[in-house]
């Protein structure tokens, strides 16, 4: 990828809004967990949420170490492995109490989830995006 | 006037002339947003696309089974890029490998790159599904001008036979430039010796057949001097090593660089290229970003002097760093048979005893003298544009003017600047138009941005209806199908 900031950004919070979501749908009631499936899914969609905003910040600190980079490129490997850092900052702050509208999650349910929605955002964003929409690989990620 | 000469007059709204990687991009494009074979023509002197890009790769050493330097979603063939090249090989070869080294380029591995045969069987199955061979017309271009009442007459000479007059005339609203480089340009002191000597067989150009080069030094040791430090320099010491290792021959190598590249460079931490023992490294032909990314954004916005100076940042010959070659290049430093040197060439003399001498001057002002049997000039330098004669004319008589670098000035959507008439309009992509307000024009990528850009711009004057994601998708199955747009 070749991202702008403006570009990370939006393509974020629209893969967020639209397989963040669908896939949120299809996995929480395979996920381990108690209570009524509602409260779960209000739950599932709260922490897509925390990932959206958090990433914005996340995006700058991945923009500024982008300007290392000669090609000012965003390497497909990187896209994956940021998941790491940002799944552990999202669960502790989970853990601790410091997000406390979304209720304490398992271990197991909070990782099941984050990873299959990462893992099919990455993949959608690497190629499958560019098919209905053929500028976006152009404007650096960039949809409106 | 044109009809009165009785010179024939045909009536195309859009017409490409060039018929190379150029045009195909562009027809393929405009096809697929909708617009019927009837309303199109390239005309060319070539039979398919790809005919001038693989004698020029199999000249600077890409036979079919080699790997070109090209990022694997950049499918000419292709213009959603999807599936990658990657996947399409891994699919058909059954090898998962593939997808690891694109998966871990360009940290773990090095960019994954298509084989030529790949991208020419691609071209070859998308040119049957477009019809473009219902749209090819044979011949030569001899200039495009502006015509009164609006659009552009572009006179042709058809080959031989084909036509009862010598010329023939398109009359067309939009006509599309795409004739790629204009021309080989030798480095001054190999083309003086050239041409004091006649000697074209061993004073020779990468981009010229030099077959014999590799034939000579199969049945005899000998000396080879390589001069620049881009893609096809790597390209011919590959071959050179190859062969070395392969039929156990004691060949030499003298590799002049001009520029000697020791390590990283550039003005400022967030600008710093890698390099070393010579060369500058970057994985493609421009910094990944002018694709898509933050430099096209910033080139976007640029003029005159600053855009000069933009495109100065990035630029410089560079090739890819590929695990593969610096192997060999290790393997020739230490062996003794491979010497990199920093110095410009004065002039090339025949020795006594009839060889090649260089006269070499390096910056610390060492004068070196290496005699050689064979010069290969892998600069790559690009003649001016006003040596084609269609540019030419459009500087002199159709109102185009040069862009900061030199090249031709054209607009964001690449119409050329300048040459407007009425409700039609001219537009130019690929190599001539380096120096604009995008920077990576010469690619694969960069033509089908360029395709994009006209295909939108046309769409806004209503010749074609602009590609929304419904159709994009439905054309994407039709793709995928390999059944007709």
């Amino acid at each position: 990828m070749v991202p702008t900031l403006l570009g990370r950004i939006q393509t974020r919070l629209l893969m967020l809004a639209t397989v963040g979501v669908v896939i949120t749908l299809l996995i929480v009631p395979l996920l381990p967990g108690s209570g009524p499936l509602s409260g779960r899914y209000a739950n599932g969609l709260l922490v897509i949420v925390a990932v959206a905003v958090l990433g914005v910040v996340w995006e700058l600190i991945y923009h500024f170490l982008m300007q290392f980079r000669w090609e000012k490129d965003w390497p497909t490997l990187f896209g994956l492995l940021t998941l790491v850092p940002e799944g552990l900052v999202l669960y502790f702050l989970l853990r601790s109490g410091a997000v406390d509208f979304i209720d304490p999650v398992s271990p197991a349910a909070f990782w099941t989830h984050f990873t299959v929605v990462w893992v099919c955002i990455w993949l959608v964003t690497n190629g499958p995006m560019r098919v209905p929409f053929i500028r976006w690989r152009f404007r650096g990620g960039r949809v409106l | 006037m044109v009809a009165a000469a009785g010179i024939p007059m045909y009536d195309i709204p859009f017409l490409t002339i060039g018929g190379g990687m150029g045009s195909f991009v562009m027809l393929d494009y405009l096809r697929i947003y909708g617009v019927p074979t009837s309303q199109m023509r390239v005309v060319s002197n070539i039979d398919h696309p790809w005919q001038t890009y693989e004698f020029l790769t199999r000249c600077s050493q890409i036979p079919r089974s080699e790997r070109i330097r090209s990022d694997s979603s950049s499918r000419p063939d292709n213009l959603w890029g999807f599936p990658s090249y990657a996947l399409e090989e891994a699919w058909k070869e059954k090898n998962p490998s593939y997808l690891w080294q694109i998966l871990t380029e360009p940290i773990l591995n090095d960019y994954w790159t298509p084989r030529a045969g790949t991208v020419f069987e691609n071209l070859e199955r998308e040119a049957k599904r477009i019809n473009y061979w219902d749209m090819l017309v044979k011949g030569q271009v001899r200039m495009v001008r502006r015509r009164a009442g609006g659009g552009y007459f572009t006179v042709v000479t058809p080959p031989d036979g084909a036509a009862p007059t010598k010329r023939i005339i398109f009359r067309s609203r939009f006509v599309h430039i795409a004739i790629g480089y204009p021309g080989l340009k030798f480095l001054p002191d190999l083309q003086e010796f050239r041409t004091k000597h006649g000697d074209y067989q061993r004073v020779v150009n990468a981009y010229e057949p030099h077959e014999q080069v590799y034939e000579f030094l199969k049945t005899r040791p000998g000396t080879v001097v390589i001069r620049g430090g881009g893609i096809v320099a790597s390209r011919v010491l590959q071959r050179l090593f190859d062969d070395r290792e392969r039929h156990n021959l004691q060949t030499q190598v003298v590799h002049i660089f001009r520029t000697f590249v020791s390590g990283s460079h550039g003005p400022h931490i967030w600008s710093r290229r890698k390099g070393g023992d010579g060369w500058a490294y970057q994985g493609f032909n421009y910094p990944k970003s002018v694709w898509g990314g933050q430099l096209k954004a910033q080139m976007r916005k640029l003029e005159g002097a600053d855009r000069a100076k933009k495109y100065k940042e990035m630029g410089g010959t560079n090739t890819p760093f590929r695990r593969r070659w610096q192997e060999q290049m290790r393997a020739g430093r230490s062996g003794g048979y491979y010497h990199p040197v920093q110095g410009t060439v004065d002039r090339v003399e025949q020795s006594r005893d009839g060889r090649l001498v260089s006269y070499v001057r390096s910056s610390d002002g060492i004068v070196r003298e290496p005699v050689s049997d064979y010069i290969i000039d892998c600069t790559g330098l690009e003649a001016d544009i006003a040596e084609h004669r269609i540019f030419a004319d459009l500087l002199q008589h159709g109102g185009a003017f040069r862009n900061p670098v030199g090249r031709l000035e054209v607009e964001r959507h690449f119409e050329v600047k300048g040459t407007a008439n009425g409700d039609g309009a001219l537009y130019a992509s690929g190599s001539a138009t380096l120096g604009g307000y995008f920077p990576g024009v010469d690619t694969f990528l960069g033509l089908q941005i360029a395709a994009q850009e006209i295909a939108d711009d046309l769409a806004r004057r209503g010749f074609v209806k602009k590609m929304g994601p419904l159709r994009s998708t439905s054309q994407w199955f039709k793709w995928a199908r390999n059944s007709p747009v």
